[in-house]
């Protein structure tokens, strides 16, 4: 028995030899060796290969996507008559301009000479027209149905089209640029797919990978790369050894720690991942009815400290809700409204008639680490001007249904996103009585600067300043504690350039080239 | 071997309770200056990704770990015992309908339990308190049964009977004391599994709920960090190491002793 004691410690010795050593053997930061770096295999021929997490839908036809994975990949093959582009405007696409009747009721879209299909095919006014009546009939993105539903009458008109509203909706232009331009009576698409875009698809092979080649036929500027890759790991831990081992030259959506872990000379790139992370404060319950007591928890924060901690510092302060990759509207001076001041904080709080604070329950749902990680860093951060926040881990399912649906809770720390490239895909859940309203906010001022942004008898630039106002309102009366946009690296083949951050979830392969 | 196991066992336990009151650092207490220290004489076993003291952590969630042993224990042994020792006792149909309701509460997947108690009635340490000591009640129960069935037909308590000692006396008089020799190992090996069990449940999420230190979520959440922070893996796993190391030389020392 005293030989199997010896042993076990012996053996725990060795484990400990060994863990350690793994810690010398591995650099801290990715700086280092060209050993195995990427640009050792620099290609003659412009082609990359990208990792992607996951396989795409079953469907590639461009009405029946669901995944983001998905469109990720696809936004290179399709367009519509108009593309976001990597700041949040929209750009001609098919269309070769657009423009708005005074009533918001008609839009012009006159279309592009030269525009053709994947197929070799010229894109004309029928085409428009099938893909419009298409995707309205069998699209399954609700929000693009029901902005299509709307649709009074399409028609040629001069070699453009016009499309009249029954009804004017602000947000028509981003839900048209949902509506993926392809030639009529062609029934390929799912295995196929045929679009106008700077890429064309070439293969695909189930759980392996997509192959794009650039089109040649493409009106805009051509595409530096001749051909793009796309490999599917499913498996998060294949994919980063894959990436680490120099075999991809490009990867996004990695975590703080998986590029910490890098070690093979990647650059990393470091953009957000286009939510508002906040601690959404219900304000039916008190004391959030209280805006001093939220003000005083918007300045007992750290925003700061807590990026520090949680991703290394990475991450971008919003300040309201709306993320920074949405340009038009975002406004940095708001990320810094509330300085991290826990005097202040406790005057405030003593003000609000809490002089020895209070305590409540945050309710953090337990599959996001990110949002635990930094739950656990905030409830540390409140403490300190009095205030017990006591963590409630729940599952995903749970906080959808009591949290969410139900509204049973005090206070939560989610994130939320953009389903469209739109303002009141961010703004409108904050109206009175709005159905995404978890959180009750209630405020006149908000309710008219929304509605007057929603006016369509508003030019683009008011119905901006009038969003730009709702969320200043946001930001003024602390509706929550407005935290981070969360970091989302890229890890890229540092011989490529040109990688472009969008407001999306897109990945632009016809804006890379290599060096 | 049992000194062995005492001294270890008793070694924990002392570090449990100095976590209890007193701890180098706040356990709990973030510091991004501090994020990732390898040991050292301010940090003995370094710091995790929150800058948070590693061994002040260990300590509290040794005592944790300790504490919710001792109360599924105390759950499992005292209704475990009650019932193998009506069972054994008494006999008959209920000591059937008993044993077979043991049987399947033992053929039930832990974690499966932990989960049904989880979501009926969310996370916590009461929660995984209940859900573990059911868990142990069988074990206890079996046991019990044996050893109270064997004294049953012994010549004392049959004696006892005719001399018109009631049921009650009987059972605690006669029987339980009786039953010591079997139950001081198996609470000690229970005690092991106890802290086992509380490890891989707050290993997956179900059990101590953060920020609050215990040894199993430690253990999870360093996973990630094995290369940047293995001091923080190696902690927490030696610590669960040194509690079962300690609990399983007592319990197997106490055993051979009674068998020797």
């Amino acid at each position: 028995m005293k030989k199997q004691i010896l042993a076990l410690f012996l053996a725990v010795g060795v484990l400990a030899g060994l863990l350690g050593g793994c810690r010398e053997a591995t650099p801290q930061n990715t700086t280092a060796s060209s050993t195995n770096a990427p640009s050792s295999q620099a290609p003659q021929k412009a082609e990359i290969a990208v990792g992607i997490a996951q396989d795409l839908d079953d469907s590639l036809d461009p009405y029946q996507m669901t995944a983001a994975g998905t469109r990720e990949v696809m936004f290179n093959v399709f367009e519509g008559l108009i593309k976001p582009d990597s700041q949040g405007n929209f750009v001609p696409a098919v269309a070769a301009s657009y423009a708005v009747s005074t009533d918001g009721r008609a839009y012009t879209f006159p279309l592009r000479e030269g525009v053709t299909f994947h197929n070799g095919k010229e894109c004309t006014f029928e085409d428009v027209l099938y893909s419009f009546q298409t995707c309205a009939a069998v699209t399954v993105n609700s929000s693009v149905a029901a902005a299509l539903s709307n649709v009074a009458d399409i028609r040629e008109e001069n070699g453009g089209v016009v499309i009249t509203l029954t009804a004017p909706d602000p947000d028509f232009l981003s839900m048209a640029a949902s509506v993926y331009i392809v030639p009529k009576d062609y029934d390929g698409q799912a295995t196929a797919p045929v679009g106008t875009g700077p890429f064309r698809f070439v293969s695909r092979s189930i759980q392996e990978n997509v192959i794009l080649e650039r089109f040649d036929g493409y009106y805009g500027a051509k595409p530096a790369l001749e051909r793009v890759t796309y490999r599917i790991f499913s498996d998060g831990n294949a994919l980063f050894t894959a990436l680490n081992s120099g075999a991809l030259d490009l990867v996004a959506h990695l975590t703080a720690d998986q590029v910490a872990s890098l070690t093979n000379g990647y650059q990393i790139l470091e953009g957000t991942m286009n939510l508002v992370q906040a601690m959404y404060l219900n304000h039916a319950k008190a004391p959030f009815d209280n805006e001093l007591v939220r003000q005083a928890l918007c300045y007992a924060v750290d925003v700061e400290a807590m990026l520090a901690l949680t991703a290394d510092g990475h991450g971008a302060k919003v300040g309201s809700s709306m993320y920074p990759a949405f340009g038009k509207y975002f406004d940095p001076a708001l990320a810094d409204r509330y300085p991290h001041d826990t005097e202040k904080a406790k005057a405030l709080l003593a003000q609000a008639g809490y002089p020895d604070g209070f305590s409540f329950t945050l309710t953090v749902p337990s599959n996001y680490a990110p949002h635990v990680d930094t739950a656990t860093v905030i409830v540390e951060q409140l403490k300190e001007v009095g205030v017990e926040a006591k963590l409630e881990l729940v599952e995903w399912e749970t906080w959808l249904s009591e949290v969410y649906a139900g509204r049973n809770f005090e206070a939560t720390l989610v994130g939320f996103d953009a389903s469209t490239l739109t303002a009141s895909a961010m703004l409108a859940r904050w109206v009175t009585g709005d159905g995404k309203n978890m959180i009750g906010y209630s405020n006149p001022d908000y309710d008219a600067a929304y509605a007057a942004a929603r006016d369509p008898a508003h030019t683009e630039e008011e119905q901006t300043a009038y969003y730009r106002q709702c969320l200043e309102i946001l930001s003024d009366t602390a509706a929550n504690v407005y935290l981070q946009d969360l970091a989302d690296f890229v890890a890229i083949n540092p011989a490529l350039t040109g990688y472009a951050f969008y407001p999306l979830y897109v990945m632009d392969m016809s804006t890379l080239s290599f060096q | 071997m049992l000194l062995f196991g005492v001294a270890v066992s008793l070694l924990t336990v002392c570090a449990a309770l100095l976590g209890a009151f007193w701890t180098p650092y706040n356990p709990t207490a973030v510091s991004a200056a501090e994020k990732f220290c390898p040991p050292s004489l301010a940090h003995l076993l370094g710091t995790d990704n929150f800058g948070r003291d590693v061994f002040s952590r260990v300590l509290q969630g040794m005592g944790a770990s300790l504490l919710i042993a001792a109360c599924v224990v105390a759950i499992g042994c005292l209704l475990g015992t009650a019932i193998g020792c009506l069972c054994g006792y008494f006999g008959g149909p209920a000591d059937f309908l008993l044993t077979r309701l043991c049987d399947v509460v033992t053929a039930f997947p832990s974690v499966l339990l932990a989960l049904v108690v989880v979501s009926l009635a969310g996370r916590g340490t009461v929660q995984i308190v209940l859900a573990l000591g059911v868990l142990f009640i069988p074990s206890f129960a079996r046991l019990v049964r044996g050893e109270a069935a064997r004294c049953r037909d012994a010549s004392y308590i049959q004696s006892a009977r005719l001399m018109g000692v009631s049921h009650s006396r009987i059972l605690l008089a006669h029987i339980l004391p009786n039953l010591k020799g079997v139950l001081v190992p198996a609470i000690v090996i229970g005690f092991n599994n106890a802290i086992l069990s509380e490890a891989s449940m707050s290993f997956l999420g179900l059990g101590v709920q953060p920020p609050f230190p215990s040894l199993g979520s430690m253990l999870s959440d360093s996973q990630t960090y094995l290369q940047r922070a293995p001091w923080y893996a190696f902690s927490a796993g030696a610590a669960i190491a040194l509690l079962i190391l300690g609990f399983s030389l007592l319990g197997e020392g106490l055993q051979r002793r009674r068998r020797a």
